[in-house]
This record gives C-alpha cells, structure tokens and sequence, in this order.
C-alpha cells in the first residue's frame, strides 16, 4: 500500500473545496453546463442518459479495506447500493445527484480517493499488474514508478488540455497482466544485456476505431530519465497532436502520422534540453516514494500445507476453485486468490455495497488489509495464507463471488453500454448476461478453457473488443443494434488486434454466433490442450467464418 | 476584457497595431508574428517596449533569437481546452530563459489560472470581469503542487526528499 503523507491528503482536500465552489456555481446557474464540463470533467464527473456518472480511479489497482468500505458507503448513501469496476482500474457509480457530489467526494477524500485524471484530456489513472509486488515473475514492484507518474501529472499545468486523453500503463513481469501494448503510453521494466534494470518505452497505442498497438521508441530508458522522457513524450504530443478532429486527436495518430522514428526524434530533441534539470529521479527521490508503499509482515511458511491439500481432496468443488482462482505467490505459503465478479446474469465487474463491505472484512482477516482491482473487472486478494484458502473460499462463496470462471468464457469483460453510456451505440450488458446464461455450464466452460470476451457498446472500445480473443462490438444499423465479431486479439505480451469475421449480426443472433466459434472450435483444436487462441492462430478466422456464415 | 497582473485588475499600457497600422514610436506595443518576423533585426532596434503575438501552432523555439529585445509575448488560447500555450509557455521561460511579460489571451477563464501561473504566465486578458475580479483567490486554492514548473514553487518529491535543495536552476523563472 502507499501511505498518504500530510502533502496528499492536503492536495486531496483542497481540491474537494474547489470541486464544491464549482458545483455550486453551477447550481446558482453562474455556469452554465458547457462551461461546467470541462471542471466536472477534470474530476471524474460524466453526464450520462440518466444521471451524473463519478469515476474514481484506484491508482494502480491497489486499495487498502478502509478505502473499499468507503467505496460501498458512497454506493450505499449516494448511488443505489452498487459500484463497477472498469477496465481501467477505477470505480464508477453511475446514479449520482449533482448535489451531492462535492459531499461523496469529500467522502473519498477521507481516505485518500478521488476523481482526478479519471477523465478529461489529460494523462489518465496510471495503471499496472494487478499482481503488483506478489507475481513470482515480476523484477520488481511497477508501482513505485506509477504513483512516481501519477503524482507528476496531477494537475499539472502544462498537461490539464492536450488534444485528448492520455493512458499510461506500467509492468515489470516476464508476463504482461497490464495489457501494455494498447496504452497511449507503456513503460515495460526489463534488464539490459548487461542486467542493468531499465524501462522499454512504447508509445501510441490504443483502440477505438484506429486501433493502434504501441510502437518501442525507447527499448532501454534509465529510471533517472524516466520522469524527464515522460515530459518530453508529453509536450511533443500536447504541441503537435491533432487538435482539428477528435477522433484524430489520440497521440496513435501523431505517432503513426509522423512515422515513429521521426516521434522518437522529436522526443529525442526536447528532452536532451530538459533531462540533467529538476527531474531527474535521483536514488533518493525513488527511495522516497518506495519506503511509503508498507509490505505485509509475512510469516515463514511453507508452500502447499497439509490442511490445505486434505481440503482440496475433500471438495471437489473447492478444488476447482483453487485450481482456477488461485495463483502462485512470490511468498511460500502465500497465495493470491481472484474474486469473479462474472456470475450468471450479472453485470461484469459490478459489486454491491454489501459484497464490498464483506470483502473488505476478509481482506482484513487474510490478506493484510488489501484488496487489487485488475483490468478484466475482478477483484483479487493478494496475500492469503494457503492454510486459509478454503476457509477463505465458503466466505466468498456465500457472497458470490467465488465463481471458479476466471479466464474462461464467461469471464467477460464488458463496458456499461447503451444502458447507460450516453456514447454507446448498441447495448453490452445484456449480450453478456445471455453470454454467461448460454455458457452457465461449468464443465463446457473448462472444456473451452481460457477464451477472453471483450464486449464494446460503441467504436470507443471501452470494452477492449480488439484485443478480446472473441471481440464484440455493438454498432448501429438503422436504428437497430447490431454486433461485429472480431477473433484472435489478445492484450498480453504477443499482443494483437482481432480479425473481423463477417458482416455484424443482429442482437438477438449474437449469443447464437458465440456458440457456434465455440462449437467449431471444439472440433478444429488439435488436442484438448490447444488453447481457442492458438487454433484461430493456426487455422485463421477462415472455418470460423463459414461456421458462422454458413446458417444465416 | 480586463487584464490581470500581479494579483489586481490594472490598465493595459501596450496598445495593439494591426499588420496595416503604423507603430506609434516609443508607446508599448504588440505586433503580429508575421509583421515582426518579416523585419525583426529593425524592429527590435527601435525605441520603446515591443510586444509580440505568438499564435499556437508556432514553434517557440523561432522565436528564441529574438527573446532577449522583447518585453512581452502573448500567447494564445483559441479555446481554454487547446492548452498547445502552456507548452509554449514553459519553453519560453525555461529553455529560452525569456524574462519579460508573458501575456495569456483568448478564451482565459478562472479555472485556468492556476495552470498558467505555473506555466510562466505573469499577465492575463481575462475574459470574464467576475473573473478577473476574484484572480488572487483562485490562484490561491492549491497550497501544494506535485510537480516543478515554470512557477519556481518546489515539487512535492523535493520538499520531500529535504535533503535535496527545494529549487534548482530550471525549476525557477
């Protein structure tokens, strides 16, 4: 966890003060709702079909229990009992009164949450690996340079109007949990050939309708350059992004315009200018931020204990469970447990007041008080004793959340959608719902093994449909909702964008059109053990698509 | 549209010319950027504060050159949300060392100068008068500042870390 010290929480609070002058301007109608946008913006407040929405980022996935009982009592007194959790590590309550929003984000301001950089055209929640600091693959913890970079961007004057949003993702692991290559910005922690540790710089990637994967400009980047190249990526793209059509104005469009190589030159130039001055991150200045992320006191403890393999004999259904829940820990003894917020019928990646409050008690009781938010919508706890699994295990079961569908097919990811996204073209929710009522049968989900949907209710992507190794995206026909389907994306360290399939299928006939790529893939995969991902690899999206195409 | 400096509401000495006009001698003027780069080496000879309008899709770095014979560059929003100026701005202060008045026009609104203060800007046109009225509150907000800018105050890893000096050379104005 990092701690909040007096300087934050001052920031924090003084920005709730001028939230509060600026709603309340906007009350007395001295601003009118143009003019409010931009401020609200600036703090996570959208306007959506029915209500105001409140975005609050979790830097970093990372929440102590404290800040997760505040998350369910803002959805209990503000909102109507519920949160969701985004594919971007934030939390958004989409039900909130005007009014009341300079009193919920004091709220979060007591421990330390808030709204800035979760929207607007400014550098967005930095995130990570939602393993951060407990991933045996990882070189070390990627969030001391993410909260490094969050607190250089907050606010900052240079930055608050760029041509448009900014994302930047941090990872430090062999494998990619961070899904890197889709960011505006990445920075990947490796060794050199000499060992010497470095950052990969990569920019312009992104979705939406010019999907991008990020290009490498920087393969070895010194972690005392890091806050100055930041800048100078920053300014480059805040001087000549494209400011004449929005949906030109990512920086995957400057980067592709201009060649990457002659970005990086650019780049290059401005920050040989800046790079010897006050950013410099010196070994103390990293020290600094390190000592205030707090590690648990772990216990010595041995892997695989006793108790814990006789329970996994015992119940087949905790067995299943660890076998697809739990992951191996860098700890002996520990493990890090996924919570699915993916239940039959549910909407991915929402959690009610009550599951929050009971999370955050389990949190106390196994995992040190912390609780991570990853990109796919669920929650994980990251330090459990193995002996507590499965104590652990009837606790969240009898909240729900112990669904052992993590990774499988109906562990989809998904934006809000047409029902309630005032951008969204086409509903997500309900295709996803159907989806995992369609896929309810465990033994068929394994059977598929690991198959990642990615739902997106309009071109914007939200719902990552690109790199989903089945994407869907919700588009509009005539005033009617209909779906194309995408194969073979993947966001992790062999990223890739989907192929589209075929023409877009209407609403009622998606759920129907999943079921048959399933279907077909069963009967394509070499072995059992073939992946659905590496089959569309190895066949191509070709038999699929006459699967599919050859009924309608 | 009042203009703002040092916190109050105060008369604008320069007087804007045209590329038509002719420049009155020795009175605080601002010029275009075309009509002083199409005869800066004359221009910058002659008596009296010479003030420049630099558009925002120019580079800050032509005007480098001629930094050291202005007394004023205003730079310019076109909207608040095209923020390409801040950049101009810090490049101006911080790599080109400029010293003089830098003047933020257009589309300046209250919940901006914050930022603009920060970037290097010392003068503003203020659109609003209530606006402009309730400038030195408004910068006033923030007490603490995470990063160095053009403004000189020390980032928050500087006070931080208290060993590290608060400001170096680049972090001021």
């Amino acid at each position: 966890m990092y701690v909040y010290d007096a300087f934050d929480r001052t920031l924090v609070n003084e920005r709730v003060a001028e939230f509060r002058d600026q709603v309340a301007r906007r009350l007395s109608g001295e601003l009118t709702e143009e003019e409010f946008k931009p401020l609200r913006l600036m703090n996570g407040v959208y306007l959506q079909l029915h209500a105001y929405m409140l975005r609050t980022a979790i830097p970093y996935g990372t929440l102590s229990s404290a800040q997760l009982r505040m998350l369910a009592h803002v959805a209990r007194k503000y909102d109507r009992g519920y949160g969701h959790f985004t594919t971007r590590q934030n939390i958004q309550y989409h039900w909130i009164k005007l009014e009341e929003l300079p009193d919920a984000m004091a709220d979060l301001a007591s421990v330390g949450m808030h709204g800035m950089q979760t929207s607007g055209n400014v550098v967005r929640n930095i995130t990570t690996d939602q393993w951060a600091g407990v991933a045996p693959d990882e070189i070390e913890d990627p969030r001391v340079f993410a909260e490094i970079i969050r607190q250089h961007v907050t606010l900052h004057p240079e930055f608050s109007f760029m041509p448009r949003k900014f994302k930047i993702a941090v990872g430090a692991s062999a494998h990619d949990r961070a899904a890197l290559r889709i960011h505006d910005l990445a920075l990947r922690l490796h060794r050199n050939e000499a060992g010497e540790l470095s950052f990969e710089v990569m920019v312009g990637g992104g979705l939406g309708r010019t999907p991008f994967l990020a290009k490498t400009i920087k393969p070895f980047l010194q972690k005392r350059d890091v806050l100055s190249y930041v800048e100078a990526i920053l300014r480059t793209y805040n001087q000549f992004g494209r400011r004449d059509n929005i949906y030109k104005a990512r920086i995957k469009i400057l980067v592709h315009e201009l060649g990457a190589e002659a970005f990086a030159k650019e780049v290059d130039a401005e920050w040989q200018s800046i790079k010897d001055g006050a950013l410099v991150l010196d070994d103390a200045v990293v020290t600094e931020i390190a000592a205030r992320f707090s590690y648990p006191a772990y216990k010595k403890l041995d892997d695989s204990p006793p108790e814990f393999l006789a329970a996994r004999r015992a119940d087949r259904h905790f067995d299943t469970w660890v076998g697809n829940c739990v992951a191996n820990h860098k700890v002996p003894g520990y493990a890090i447990v996924t919570l699915s917020l993916k239940p039959e019928g549910g909407t991915p990646g929402d959690a009610t007041a009550e599951q929050m409050d009971k999370i955050a008690e389990l949190a106390d009781r196994y995992s040190f008080g912390e609780i991570r938010v990853g990109h796919e919508q669920n929650l994980a706890l990251p330090h459990v004793e193995q002996r507590d699994l499965a104590a652990l295990w009837r606790a969240l079961d009898d909240i729900g959340v112990a669904v052992p569908n993590v990774n499988l097919v109906s562990d989809i990811i998904s934006c809000p959608g047409l029902d309630y996204c005032s951008l969204a073209n086409a509903r997500s929710i309900p295709i996803a719902q159907e989806l995992t009522r369609r896929f309810h049968n465990l033994d068929l989900q394994r059977d598929l093994g690991r198959l990642h949907i990615n739902i997106s209710g309009c071109i914007n992507a939200c719902g990552h449909h690109h790199v989903g190794h089945i994407g869907i995206l919700g588009v509009e026909k005539n005033g009617e909702e209909f779906y194309q389907i995408t194969l073979g994306g993947k966001a992790d360290e062999n990223a890739k964008l989907g192929d589209l399939i075929g023409p877009a299928v209407p609403y009622a006939q998606v759920a129907d059109v999943v079921e048959d790529i399933a279907a077909a893939y069963l009967e394509l995969r070499e072995r059992p053990d073939e992946l659905f991902i590496d089959t569309v690899k190895r066949t191509g999206i070709e038999p699929f698509r006459e699967r599919v195409y050859a009924a309608r | 549209m009042p203009l703002v400096e040092n916190g109050k509401i105060v008369e604008d000495r320069y007087v804007r010319v045209d590329d038509a006009g002719s420049i009155p001698e020795r009175a605080p003027v601002i010029i275009s950027a075309k009509r002083f780069l199409a005869d800066a080496a004359t221009l910058v000879r002659r008596d009296g504060s010479l003030g420049v309008d630099w558009p925002n899709d120019k580079r800050a770095a032509e005007l480098a050159p001629w930094l050291g014979h202005l007394a004023l560059v205003a730079l310019n929003f076109p909207k608040f949300r095209d923020g390409r100026a801040y950049s101009q701005a810090r490049l101006l202060r911080e790599t080109y060392g400029f010293r003089g008045t830098l003047r933020a026009t257009g589309d300046v609104l209250r919940d901006q100068f914050s930022f603009l203060v920060r970037a290097g800007f010392d003068s503003f046109e203020v659109k609003k008068p209530a606006d402009a009225r309730v400038f030195a509150e408004v910068v006033a907000r923030y007490s603490v500042h995470y990063q160095p800018a053009a403004d000189g105050s020390p980032s928050a890893l500087r006070r931080r870390v208290k060993a590290v000096p608060a400001a170096k050379s680049g972090e001021t104005v």
